[in-house]
């Protein structure tokens, strides 16, 4: 019985829901393809905000796959394919911003926080000590 | 000093809470256009209904233009219709409709039924020059200057407010501009 338990939280635990889109694109060589995954897995579909356009079903999504997919085809570097999509859609279309004064409180909040309760900690720690 | 350490759940929680209820007025699904004060983009289709290519660019300048990307099977855009042909009689700017991943039959008949307020209608089959034009859903609509500068971008349909708020003063602005 207990194995059948560890056995369901082990199936639980390693299940994954993984999502594709439907579209599948032949490439010349597998570094082409890793390329197109990897870009199309870390911009944004700006339709359903909270998935990457690898991910998304919406017609934008698949239009814009086709459009990385060809600059990749054509030899556009990364950097050139990633430009072009924040030209037309802004910052909004990375899953990273950038570090730009506009997303410093956003990057460096978390360090900020980390610092202030790291502070509390470490005061609360010596005075305790001293008593 | 004791009694004010007592004081910063208190704070804390204070600024949480205002940080919160600011994210509930927040729209997060209007993206910004990175697109704002720059030249329009390439704008060459075929008219509706008509297969040949035509380049816009240079009749975007010396006049205000609308520019209201649509699609006959896009429910949000009945929605601002009325507003559409309601504005279409202001002579300060062009209206034109960009006809979005759309039937171009469907399309015609959609403005047969319920009016026509564009003086031009371009068909983007395709959707790529929207995509240059970094559409992300419609009803959109641009608003370009006598230069033929992007100056403001409006996600979703217009509604009363913002044409009397936002495009009204920004039109009467770019159009009294030399």
């Amino acid at each position: 019985m207990k194995l059948v338990n560890l056995l369901i939280i082990f199936l639980l635990l390693t299940m994954q829901c993984t999502f594709a889109a439907e579209d599948i694109y032949p490439f010349k060589n597998n570094k082409d393809s890793a390329r197109f995954n990897t870009l199309t897995n870390t911009l944004r579909c700006l339709v359903c905000q909270n998935q990457t356009l690898a991910e998304s079903n919406s017609g934008l999504a698949s239009d814009l796959r086709l459009q990385i997919y060809q600059q990749v085809q054509a030899g556009k570097s990364d950097v050139t394919i990633i430009h072009y999509l924040v030209d037309r859609y802004g910052d909004f279309i990375l899953y990273q911003p950038a570090f730009s004064p506009a997303t410093y409180v956003l990057w460096l909040a978390p360090i900020a926080f980390l610092s202030l309760g790291l502070g509390v900690l470490i005061r609360y720690i010596y005075k305790a000590k001293r008593q | 000093m004791r009694k004010l350490y007592g004081l910063i759940p208190l704070m804390l929680f204070i600024v949480c809470i205002t940080v919160m209820w600011r994210g509930l007025s927040l729209h997060p699904s209007d993206v910004p256009s990175p697109l704002i004060g720059k030249r329009a983009p390439r704008l060459q289709l075929p008219l509706l209904l008509n297969t040949h290519l035509i380049s816009l660019n240079k009749e975007l300048k010396g006049h205000v233009t609308l520019l209201n990307v649509w699609a006959s099977w896009c429910v949000a855009c009945s929605e601002e219709h009325d507003l559409l042909l309601h504005i279409a009689k202001n002579k300060n700017f062009e209206l034109w409709g960009l006809d979005y991943k759309d039937n171009p039959e469907a399309a015609v008949s959609w403005l047969e039924r319920k009016g026509n307020p564009y003086q031009k209608v371009l068909l983007d089959k395709q959707g790529l020059t929207a995509i240059d034009w970094g559409v992300y859903g419609t009803p959109e609509t641009f608003v370009i200057d006598k230069q033929g500068i992007i100056r403001y971008k409006q996600v979703g349909p217009i509604l009363a407010d913002d044409w009397q708020n936002i495009f009204l003063p920004l039109i009467q602005q770019l159009a009294s501009a030399s």
